[in-house]
């Protein structure tokens, strides 16, 4: 067997059903092969390999799979690495295959030669270079396995052409299931978890904070039966988002710079603190020294380099989430904190009438990015999939959208990549088929990425793309607003027609600039049988409010 | 600049790993990524067959070492990461000397000198002799100025080794991994590790 079939064969072998990709001189033999898997393996043409790479995490962050993207040497291998970096730091499983020249080039410089392993080893969990055909079926066995096990995150397998060419004699395919050096999950060590439980019920103001683990975990039951039996007041980070439905009475809101302001404030009186699938990344701390020193710190996650890394516990509970919580949950008493709940309650209606209010229900003309949100969600019914890019846009919609259930938000998080959200939602209609996608993305991160509209053209994806257009680098504008003086260097960014580009792609589309024209617009948007582009002309100079500004404590969030 | 941490001091990290092309790059940028310089690191293989052992030297914080070493243990090619102060090791650096032989035949109180720091000669020539010495650092030191005089023509030391006085070997430790997860029927990939006959440049 062909190597390049053995590649093939791997992927197959592993459930995958689609890849994106984009070919290229070394990776030549795996395209030929492609031609005969077309039954099994559906490829995407992307437009850019950035695209590829971000459209694979899509597809794995609305699926719960992993997503693979293909890509050949040298220039293409190397626009994967923005996406790589992104999926290492929001743990998305990626298996990513390049192509490279012949080994016996390796090292010297050839055509489209670079020396992907090394570029790479910063932004991958494990990566491998393949030189001969007979190490592909377990390379890649152990990249699935690696991509997916423990807290997941970016592999990627370099595999020469000889070797795709090379022929071999292939063993059945098998599945990795083991490492010798890698324990992908710590044991579970009961003694943390029964003086976890008792700390938790010892408690007067706990707080729970949950982040990605949890819906990484697939543990969103174990999660919820948790909540609702301490009766503890929950809140997320960004890529926690939906684990427990935004309606839940004990979802409080979302943590962090731009998060809610009970959350914010109520982490510094909280007595015990429980952190569950979440890393304490700096823009959910604020100032760290000035970060709930009152409590005392119980930290769930499957990471041993997360605990005590930014935030010291008390008690460490090291483990997968889907087998903690429910050993916590048995021993924790069933309780209701009432009073406590309340003041979380008080500063949400506080919040709502500084901010939410306003930018939900606007008494301005002008359109507000929230509303948009506000009316997506009464014709969604927080059914859909958002994806969103990077900057005001991302954190209105993190804010607002509602979701009803996990996997329902898609946002390049740790790593804040605009140009993520058109060919993650490609990919996210592609990781979830059935559910209607919608894309919210700013006028800047839109340009960056604007070529997947080809993808959507030829592939006849559905993909709904809402434009929120206030014509600046909106949250960079906002920081020069607030922290410098108001000079705004180089952040009024020109447009072209997006509906017309869109038209170009035939892709239909609308621009709406008055708030009777939006209901409707987004209600044919929706109703739109395939992909539909709706920009929507919103104020330019809004800014992003609660906030806890950089450098200060997370109790020092302002409403304005 | 932020003044030095009072109890920054000499850490000794050990990690037992496979035996992996490009695991060296992947353990150098931990510290190069914090910006933290290695004082010193030395690679060979362990007492058991396949597995390498790093001995990795830094000037640190107890608490920043103990962050590294679980970076370090969570690559997926490591199998178990230790840190240890000096005291709780026993170290050694291996230094050559390259002395011009005539001064040393010449010179009495050279030979003295050689001899009271333990000295061995590894080469005589009749242009120069390499000497060797084996010890803590202010001990090869030591010899290096003592031959300055002398026209000492070129020095080099050694990565630190070191072992681990409480440890009982990593056998029972791997052992101990295998029993939790076997890996039995797993065949480990014969191939993954066999890299010759690629380079034909
Ligand atoms: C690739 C990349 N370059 C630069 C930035 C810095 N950045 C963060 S938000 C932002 C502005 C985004 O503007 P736009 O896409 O119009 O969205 P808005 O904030 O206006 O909603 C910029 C430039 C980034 N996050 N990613």
């Amino acid at each position: 067997m062909m190597g390049a079939v053995a590649t093939l064969q791997a992927l197959v072998a592993e459930g995958v059903d689609t890849i994106f990709g984009y070919p290229g001189g070394a990776i030549i033999p795996i395209y030929d092969a492609l031609y005969d898997f077309k039954d099994s393996l559906n490829h995407v043409l992307v437009r850019h390999e950035q695209g590829g790479i971000h459209a694979a995490q899509g597809y794995a962050r609305s699926s719960g799979r992993v997503g693979v993207a293909l890509a050949t040497s040298g220039p293409g291998a190397t626009n994967l690495v923005t996406g790589l970096a992104d999926a290492l730091i929001d743990s998305t499983p990626l298996v990513c295959i390049t192509g490279q020249v012949f080994a016996h080039l390796l090292g010297t410089d050839a055509f489209q030669e670079t020396d992907i392993i090394n570029i790479t080893t910063p932004v991958t969990k494990w990566n491998y270079q393949v030189t001969r055909a007979e190490e592909i079926p377990e390379a890649l066995a152990k990249a699935f396995y690696i991509a997916r096990s423990g807290r997941p995150g970016p592999v990627l397998v370099d595999i020469t052409k000889n070797a795709q060419m090379q022929t071999f004699e292939a063993p059945a395919y098998a599945p990795c299931t083991h490492i010798r050096s890698y324990r992908p999950a710590p044991m579970v060590r009961k003694e943390y978890i029964a003086q976890a439980a008792a700390l938790i019920n010892s408690a007067k103001r706990p707080f729970i904070l949950w982040g990605q683990g949890v819906v990484l975990g697939r543990a969103e039951r174990e999660f919820r039966e948790f909540v609702e039996k301490s009766g503890i007041p929950a809140a997320w980070t960004i890529l926690g988002v939906g684990a427990l439905a935004t309606g839940h009475p004990l979802n409080v809101g979302m943590l962090g710079m731009h998060g809610n302001y009970g959350p914010n404030v109520l982490t510094n009186e909280c007595d015990v603190l429980i952190a569950i699938g979440m890393r304490f990344d700096d823009r959910v701390t604020g100032r760290l020294d000035k970060y709930a020193k009152q409590a005392q710190v119980v930290h769930l996650d499957i990471d041993p380099t997360e605990i005590d890394k930014n935030v010291k516990t008390t008690v460490p509970v090291w483990g997968d989430c889907k087998e903690t919580l429910p050993l916590l949950t048995a021993l924790v008493e069933r309780r209701e904190h009432t009073a406590w709940l309340a003041r979380f309650n008080d500063y949400a209606a506080q919040e709502v009438d500084a901010v939410i209010r306003e930018e939900l229900f606007p008494a301005s003309e002008e359109l507000t990015m929230g509303e948009v949100m506000q009316q997506l969600n009464e014709i969604t019914g927080g059914e859909a999939v958002i994806v969103s890019d990077v900057g005001q846009h991302q954190m209105v919609a993190c804010r607002y959208a509602r979701q009803n259930q996990s996997r329902s938000h898609v946002t390049s998080g740790g790593l804040g990549t605009m140009g993520f959200a058109l060919p993650a939602a490609i990919g996210a209609k592609f990781g979830a088929p059935h559910r209607p996608v919608v894309a919210v993305i700013g006028d800047g991160g839109f340009q960056m990425t604007i070529q997947e509209l080809g993808t959507i053209m030829q592939t006849g994806v559905d993909v709904k793309i809402i434009i929120l257009n206030n014509q600046f680098l909106g949250m960079v504008r906002q920081w020069q607003e607030l922290f410098h003086q108001r000079r705004y260097s180089f952040v009024d960014i020109q447009s072209p027609d997006f509906v017309a580009v869109a038209a170009g792609y035939r892709i239909a589309g609308q621009r709406v600039g008055d708030r009777a024209e939006l209901r409707p617009a987004l209600e044919k948007m929706l109703a739109h049988p395939g992909s539909f582009l709706l920009e929507v002309m919103v104020t330019k100079e809004n800014n992003i409010f609660p906030m806890v500004p950089q450098g200060c404590s997370v109790a020092e969030i302002r409403l304005r | 600049m932020s003044p030095e941490p009072a109890d920054r001091q000499e850490y000794n990290i050990t990690a037992y790993t496979e035996n992996q092309v490009g695991l060296l790059n992947r353990i150098a940028i931990i510290f190069s990524r914090r910006k933290i310089n290695i004082e010193s690191l030395n690679v060979s293989p362990s007492e058991i067959e396949g597995i390498h052992r790093f001995n990795i030297v830094i000037v640190e914080t107890e608490e920043v070492v103990e962050k590294l070493a679980k970076q370090i243990e969570k690559q997926v090619e490591v199998l178990k990461v230790y840190f240890n102060t000096n005291a709780d090791v026993i170290w050694q650096e291996m230094a050559l000397y390259k002395v011009p032989t005539d001064v040393i035949a010449e010179k009495v109180l050279v030979e003295r000198l050689l001899r009271e720091n333990g000295a061995r000669a590894v080469v005589i020539r009749k242009d120069y002799t390499v000497f060797e010495t084996t010890g803590h650092r202010e001990e090869t030191d030591n010899l290096i100025r003592a031959l300055q005089p002398y026209g000492l023509i070129e020095f080099v030391r050694s990565a630190r080794i070191a072992i681990i006085k409480a440890s009982d070997g990593f056998h029972r430790k791997l052992q101990e991994f295998e029993r939790r997860e076997p890996s039995e029927e797993v065949a480990e990939n014969e191939f993954l590790n066999d890299r010759e006959q690629v380079f034909t440049m």
